[in-house]
């Protein structure tokens, strides 16, 4: 040997780096999957979805009309959450709601007025599509904040006693509670699981199909130089499409970033461990980039998107969904990420969140390393 | 010249076995070794188990049992140590296709640990040595199947190994990109390297210096190529001046006892006999005069596996005979011209097929054959010309034409999922059989190939040969006029590839007429007429013994179908050069 076994190891991680580099600058689907997919995913949680209610639609059924109940209809009519058509009858309603032309129908019942003069606790009736629980919720919740406003107000305007206690919400970090500021941090975990774990899996398995995998293994490199050495250009890339998505984040959908960059930088780091780790697994399993694109999406961008705390909350899932959640590594970034833009930094939250991504990571790294030891087949 | 006794020994297998599940295993106990300073052939159909074998040695794959030593080192123990000192090229040369020539270079050299201050000096011979110079910058995916594979040869000697292996180099490639590989390869033996060469191609084999020759993952034969061949010494003649049709004389001299093998040849037949005291035998009732023959690999291969099939073909017995309405041609292309974008991959070729004629369009892949062949089947429309099918128009008459043809696609394209008795019904269907004559033809088939014992089986599961059976038996379910052919026989083992021409043979003599591509030399022999294909044009037409009595030269009185491809190629490259 003319080299030293050192210098000749940095030498071919170096080759094999440049290798993978210069095939992901000249890939296209390499750009596409880290800038523009990415680009499109943000754009569509900062625009399109939305998890904010502003002006439902729903009817409004006053079963009697009198003073007091045209007061409440008044209430809902000024309401910024719905937008309200009244009528006597409820069954004018029935069929918009079947065809989801409104999304809930409120009942002022005949017995309204009296039970409210008896010092009863008035009832109105809410009935809702069932088919779409979110909008379900919300309008129950809103129709609900809604009677209970009134009836202070009206309390306050005759001048009783007040009613013992009233509840005064306050939402801190998010006071405007707009969707997109939660929506646009979670949105890049999912981006970079889509690098991290898809981009990597698909590449990988290209190099068995096209039989170059089978050329590098021939070669005096070691599989730990080839698994690192292929992950490594990613890992680069994963925190490059991170860093664009937050520049879109800040300064263009406006959400704020209230902790450091070095805290985002180590959680975004942290996490493309375990991503890649499960890229590397998929692909050397499956050797076949239609089947490692498919596993790549059921096993980690759909569990980033639905158990993660993403879009739905981990605390209303079913106990044993919620087991699973703790093996899906976006759900400790997502909030963490969530914390760096809208509270700051919270370093033992942090470093819990990145010890478990980093066990996780571990665990797909011996997975993966086994299953490439240099043998085909 | 060295002594045989001077050569190392560089490899050495002992009992080596490699199973993949169930069933039969890829390598089964092969034995033998390969020896420095030499081009070893491991040779054999497809599925023989050669790529597992070179696997094995790379130590990229381990035997279930037996020992694989390679350069001293046991393959179990060591692969890190054997991998640094060989060179090996994969099926498909193992190049990154997004990066350039030197790219590729520069990557394998760092892999390969090339000392900095040797790089610029190996670059140069190697580029050298392959003619690749001027393309440095090109990227490996838009080089030519021949330059790829002198890249991926230069990949693999960066660090001059001790041992190259290369898994079927010759795949692929025109046979001109074929010859100077091997000419490159044998330069290296010269330095004490040693080679390991698998092919399926039998005349390949025949050059190397020493032979595992496998099938079915066993070990057949191990020795120098002439011990092959000299197990049939004088029992191989050729049978010329034929008075007669030379297939039905093949056939009737394949059931005659003690004739082990026979294929036609030209306008002859060679024919591989029980005992070297035939020869009258041969002669007697033809009018014909049988010479004695140098006995070729594929002569003493077929003996060895106890020879041929009969001459008889009850699928053709079954066929009536289509007899001529008219002498009109029954495919006829005129000036068929494909291009994609600015690359013309069939450019005026033009040709006319007579009833019951075998026509051969010969060219390596990618020289345009199965361009004008899908033209000439409606799959493809062609830029400008036209193609007829029994005289209907392939434009206008598309599904007409259609009717009157069976395709039989490249590596049998069945649906793998279906079984046999699945494919049968389906395509039937496809080609318009219902009732009672559906339910005949797929029992007469089944019948006739012995389809009942695998009847239910995937046909993906199926044995090469039953797939190829299986594949002809969908093409001429609906008793075609035309039978398209593309490489019918590629990668088959010679048994089976001589039972499929017994077939082919006898439907053409009821008037069913073939068109074949091919790019296996010694097929291209047993077509009436063949058209050389090469960059898209027609080089040349005409019949076998023609096109080789046209490049016989005082230094090559006795061209191969091969040396006559070679020369006519460099004639047409000589012309288009010269004009102006």
């Amino acid at each position: 040997m003319s080299a030293s076994p050192t210098s000749a190891r940095i030498r071919r991680f170096a080759a094999l780096v440049r290798k993978e580099s210069y095939q992901a600058v000249r890939d296209p689907s390499t750009t596409l999957i880290a800038f523009v997919l990415p680009l499109i995913l943000l754009f569509l949680f900062g625009y399109g979805v939305s998890l904010d209610v502003t002006r439902t639609r729903v009817g409004l059924v006053m079963e009697e009309t009198t003073p007091l109940t045209q007061a409440l209809a008044a209430s809902f009519q000024a309401s910024r959450y719905f937008s309200v058509t009244t009528n006597q009858d409820r069954r004018v309603f029935e069929e918009d709601l079947v065809n989801g032309r409104i999304r809930g129908i409120l009942i002022i019942p005949a017995s309204f007025t009296t039970d409210y003069a008896a010092g009863r606790q008035p009832q109105i009736q809410v009935i809702v599509d069932g088919s779409e629980p979110n909008t379900a919720n919300f309008v129950q919740n809103y129709a609900q904040g809604t009677v209970a406003n009134w009836e202070r107000q009206r309390q306050t305007l005759s001048a009783e006693e007040p009613s013992g206690i009233t509840v005064e919400q306050r939402f801190w970090f998010n006071p405007e509670l707009a969707s997109r500021y939660f929506l646009v941090p979670g949105s890049i975990a999912i981006v970079m699981t889509l690098v991290g774990t898809l981009l990597t899996s698909l590449v990988v398995a290209r190099e068995w199909e096209r039989g170059t995998m089978e050329a590098m293994m021939a070669t005096p490199v070691t599989a730990t130089e080839l698994l690192i050495g292929k992950i490594f250009p990613y890992f680069v890339l994963g925190l490059a499409a991170m860093t664009l998505c937050v520049l879109f984040a800040v300064f263009l959908f406006g959400v704020p970033f209230r902790g450091s960059i070095l805290a985002l930088y180590a959680l975004s780091a942290t996490f493309l461990i375990p991503a890649l780790g499960q890229g590397l697994l998929i692909s050397a399993a499956t050797k076949n980039q239609f089947l490692a694109s498919q596993l790549a999406l059921i096993s980690a961008f759909l569990p980033a998107f639905l158990l993660s705390g993403f879009l739905f909350e981990i605390n209303s899932m079913p106990t044993v969904i919620q087991w699973i959640t703790y093996v899906v590594p976006a759900r400790y970034l997502i909030p963490s990420l969530q914390t760096v833009f809208l509270a700051g930094d919270i370093w033992p939250m942090f470093l819990h969140s990145m010890a478990v991504m980093l066990l996780i990571g571990a665990v797909f790294f011996v997975l993966a390393a086994r299953s490439t030891r240099k043998r085909i087949g | 010249m060295t002594h045989p006794s001077d050569k190392a020994e560089l490899v050495r297998l002992s009992g080596v076995t490699k199973r993949f599940g169930g069933g039969v295993p890829a390598l089964d106990a092969v034995s033998g070794a390969i020896l420095g300073g030499e081009i070893t052939g491991i040779v054999g159909p497809d599925g023989a188990g050669k790529t597992t074998l070179i696997r094995l040695m790379t130590g990229l794959m381990l035997p279930d049992s037996g020992t694989v030593d390679v350069l001293g080192f046991a393959t179990a123990k060591s692969p890190a140590a054997i991998q640094t000192a060989i060179g090996y090229m994969p099926q498909r040369f193992g190049l990154y296709e997004d990066l350039s020539v030197q790219e590729n270079l520069n990557l394998y050299a760092d892999l390969r640990g090339l000392p900095k201050d040797e790089r610029a000096a190996t670059f140069d011979e190697l580029l050298t040595f392959t003619d690749l110079k001027r393309f440095t910058d090109r990227l490996a995916g838009k080089l030519s199947g021949g330059m790829k594979q002198k890249l991926g040869l230069a990949c693999a000697l960066l660090k001059k190994p001790r041992l190259l292996l290369l898994d079927e180099p010759g795949v692929g490639v025109d046979p001109i990109s074929r010859r100077e590989l091997w000419k490159m390869v044998e330069n290296l033996t010269r330095e004490g390297i040693g080679v390991v060469w698998s092919t399926a191609y039998l005349d390949e084999a025949e050059a190397c210096d020493a032979v595992l020759l496998l099938n079915q993952g066993k070990l057949l034969f191990s020795g120098k190529p002439a011990e092959m061949t000299a197990r049939v010494e004088g029992r191989v003649f050729k049978v010329s001046g034929l008075s007669g049709r030379k297939r039905q004389i093949l056939a009737k001299l394949l059931d005659k006892e003690g004739i082990i093998d026979g294929v036609i040849q030209g306008e002859a037949i060679r024919v591989v006999t029980g005992n070297d005291a035939m020869p009258q035998v041969l002669s007697a009732g033809y009018g014909a005069a049988a010479s004695p023959a140098p006995p070729r690999f594929e002569d003493a291969f077929v003996d060895m596996l106890g020879g041929g099939p009969g001459g008889r073909s009850r699928l053709a017995e079954a066929q009536q005979i289509l007899t001529a309405k008219d002498n009109r041609p029954v495919i006829e292309a005129k000036g068929l011209t494909k291009t994609f974008g600015d690359f013309t991959a069939a450019d005026d070729i033009t040709f006319d097929i007579r009833r019951g004629e075998i026509f051969g369009l010969l060219g390596p892949n990618g020289a345009g054959k199965s361009t004008t062949f899908k033209m000439l089947c409606g799959l493809l429309k062609p830029t400008s010309g036209e193609g007829r099918v029994a005289g209907f128009d392939l434009r206008r008459d598309t599904a007409s034409a259609r009717n009157q043809l069976g395709y039989m696609a490249q590596k049998f394209s069945l649906y793998g999922d279906l079984s046999i008795g699945q494919n049968l019904d389906f395509f039937a269907g496809v080609y318009g059989l219902s009732g009672q004559r559906k339910r005949e033809r797929v029992a007469l088939v089944s019948e006739i190939f012995d389809f009942g014992r695998h009847a239910g089986q995937s046909s993906k599961d199926l044995p090469l040969g039953l797939k190829q059976r299986l594949a002809l038996a969908c093409a001429v379910m609906h008793e075609p006029q035309a039978l398209f052919l593309d490489e019918p026989t590629s990668g088959v083992d010679p048994i089976t590839r001589r039972e499929f021409w017994t077939h082919i043979n006898a439907l053409v003599e009821k008037g069913v007429t073939v068109l074949v591509t091919t790019h296996f030399m010694e097929e291209a022999e047993y077509c009436d007429r063949i058209s050389l294909i090469y960059r898209g044009r027609s080089i040349a037409l005409g019949s076998p013994d023609e096109l080789k009595a046209s490049v016989v030269t005082k230094d090559q009185p006795d061209p191969t179908m091969e040396d006559a491809f070679i020369a006519l190629v460099e004639r047409s490259e000589a012309g288009t050069k010269e004009a102006p």
